[in-house]
């Protein structure tokens, strides 16, 4: 058994995106993220890494995917001005398909906003930040271990569909401090598909069937072209129709075809809970207190914690929706993920908001309270 | 030299199809020539050659030739180029842009590339306006010209590509027009095989929207402008500043040797971390 060690979520964070093989790291300085640049900063080159602080967020990502392409694994941290800088690339990432991560540490916003202090206001413009309809990968964590976890997991997962992966965390798990034992083995790491024949043979964004084309680093002998425009199968600009709609369909199916494999979330009392709580990030952490007391005052509460936003876990809430009378949806935002909730669960049951937008953490109390009234 | 016939069927993409999205008479398929007929003369292995570039009528040109080619968003060819150079600093990285892609969206990622001196060749092809959108003003517009976007003349002066670059820092600057050829290719060689940042602007014709501005209306009668309007910079030296108004000073306009990014990124860790 190793020993806890005393973690910042975001080193904790950088220690995951190390364990995963992240071997580039592009980012430019920003609160409340600006602690994962300083351990990959640090840290990096100990490993044979290669750390730069770029001149903007839209070159940190740049050089991110310029990176993957070279075939290293690659990743970047901000906070919502850098986020939405970054957008650009994101959707470049994703029509080249170009495997990287990128840490997004919700401050609140809009604008300049709240620089040192929480929220949830970005889990819809990582959805849909970008220009043009594209699928994306959302992970939330809510604690500083499941911050190291999840950051593994957003590069197995950008390695195995090939797309960019977001980790959407606030700044109050991005900031805690919690005791954490990182374990040295037994995580699993993920490369992504690489060709098996020849450079000849080799055509770039065939789908082998998987719907992840395998995929050479630059200066292996496959010499392709990858370019952000519509593209054939062979990496050439195409605005030919049947060309076109495959490949924006092979780009939502090679997620939509394993979105069983990412249903991530943990539940508590859900099996007799007539309300039930859906919470994630730090708001998970209230509620999860808050469904205790609840549970002590004879209410009979459960809670679900996500941990996956993007894709939206419709089989997993939709699952919840029916066999609870209400759900409370608590959310520092103006009501971003409970407007999914509504969307799966068409009308079937009743979806309560609670909505907290002044740069404060919901308390388990204020959901309490809700929760009580809640009960007639 | 090699035949032309050879260099084409080496480095043309015989997978994709042909013809280029170019206009008869662009200046940029005279760069392209010079290009490969320069990479062809150093020997490179197309493994190693990556070429980046922006958006943009430049922007088509790395789909045509069989290296490692990728094609980026609009200013940020050299963001990428970075993450690749450090990522592999074995490969050999080659960017190509437009005046408006490389100096207006994209004119802080070329400063910051320029002063960090990471080891990469840029080719900024400069025809004085944006022409796969139908001929607005850039920031290399000469000041008064009509565009689609300065109809009553452009307000704005415009920027000398290479004294940005310059002084930002690059090891290496050069200027020719694609008139001057073989200028052309001495500085594409030298800017190749120049360690650290360098640079060379090429000067070239849009024919349709540049020439219109200009009141020329062929590629012959544009390269003859060039011809008219360069100043070697040897010449250039000592003339007054009136002198020198509206024109083009070409050759190598900065050489140094100095340590690259990649070689002071390395030289740090090893003196710190004794590794």
């Amino acid at each position: 058994m190793e020993k806890p060690v005393l973690l910042q979520g975001n080193e904790a964070c950088a220690r995951g995106a190390l364990m995963a093989g992240c071997r580039f790291y592009a980012g430019y300085p920003i609160t409340p993220a600006t602690e994962i640049m300083e351990v990959m900063a640090r840290d990096l080159p100990k490993v044979g890494g290669v750390f730069i602080q770029m001149e903007d967020e839209i070159a940190s990502l740049g050089a991110v995917i310029g990176a993957s392409l070279a075939g290293v694994k690659s990743m970047t941290a901000t906070s919502g001005p850098g986020f939405s800088l970054m957008q650009e690339h994101i959707g470049f990432a994703c029509m080249a398909e170009v495997p990287c991560v990128i840490v997004d540490v919700m401050r609140a916003g809009p604008s300049t906003g709240l620089p040192t202090q929480p929220a949830q206001g970005d889990v819809m413009q990582a959805r849909w930040g970008t220009h043009g309809g594209h699928p994306i990968i959302a992970l939330a964590p809510s604690s500083v271990y499941e911050f190291f976890e999840l950051t593994v997991q957003a590069f197995n997962l950008s390695e195995r569909y090939r797309t960019p992966v977001i980790v959407l965390v606030d700044e109050m798990v991005a900031h805690l401090r919690e005791g954490v034992v990182i374990p040295e083995e037994g995580i699993k790491i993920e490369e992504r598909p690489k060709p098996t024949v020849p450079p000849e043979w080799y055509i770039p964004y065939s789908d082998p069937g998987t719907g992840v084309p395998p995929m050479p680093a630059f200066g292996q002998g496959y010499r392709y072209n990858v370019t952000g425009l519509y593209h054939d199968v062979r990496g050439y600009p195409t605005t030919r129709k049947d060309e076109i709609d495959p490949l924006i369909r092979r780009l939502f199916s090679k997620i939509s075809r394993d979105f069983d494999r990412l249903q991530w979330f943990d539940s508590l009392y859900a099996e007799d809970a007539s309300v039930m709580v859906i919470a994630y990030g730090c708001v998970a952490r209230a509620a999860l207190r808050a469904v205790k007391e609840a549970r002590k005052k004879g209410l009979f509460v459960g809670l679900i914690k996500l941990k996956v936003l993007w894709p939206f876990m419709r089989r997993t809430v939709t699952k919840f929706l029916e066999s609870s009378q209400k759900v409370l949806v608590p959310e520092m935002n103006m009501g971003q993920i409970s407007r999914e909730v509504k969307r799966v669960n068409q009308g079937r049951t009743e979806v309560v908001t609670l909505n907290k937008v002044d740069g404060t953490v919901i308390t388990p109390q204020e959901i309490l309270s809700k929760l009580e009234e809640m009960f007639p | 030299m090699r035949e032309p016939v050879h260099l084409i069927h080496k480095y043309l993409r015989s997978s994709k199809k042909f013809p280029h999205i170019w206009c008869a008479g662009c200046g940029i398929g005279i760069f392209m020539n010079a290009l490969i007929r320069i990479i062809d003369g150093l020997d490179y292995n197309k493994d190693d050659i990556v070429l980046v570039s922006g958006i943009g009528c430049s922007g088509r040109l790395p789909v045509y030739v069989d290296f490692n080619t990728l094609h980026t968003t609009h200013g940020r060819a050299l963001t990428f180029a970075t993450g690749i150079k450090l990522a592999n600093p074995h490969l050999k990285v080659i960017t190509v842009m437009g005046d408006g892609d490389a100096i207006a969206i994209g004119g802080n990622h070329l400063i910051h590339a320029a002063r960090r001196n990471v080891d990469i060749t840029t080719f900024v092809i400069n025809n004085q306006i944006y022409g796969m959108t139908g001929g607005q003003s850039s920031p290399a517009t000469p000041y008064q010209s009509v565009t689609i976007s300065s109809p009553y003349g452009n307000p704005e002066p415009d920027f000398d590509i290479s004294r940005v670059v310059e002084a930002a820092g690059a090891a290496f600057v050069g200027r020719a027009t694609v008139y001057h050829t073989r200028l052309l290719d001495r500085l594409i060689g030298k800017a190749l095989k120049k360690k650290g940042f360098s640079m060379v602007e090429i000067v070239a014709q849009c024919v349709v929207f540049g020439g219109r501005r200009l009141g020329l209306s062929s590629a012959v009668e544009m390269m003859k402008w060039q011809r008219d309007n360069s100043i070697a910079v040897e010449k250039a030296e000592g003339l007054s500043e009136s002198e020198l108004k509206d024109k083009i000073i070409i050759g190598v306009l900065a050489d140094k040797d100095k340590p690259t990014y990649h070689e002071e990124y390395e030289r740090f860790i090893r003196e710190k971390l004794k590794i």
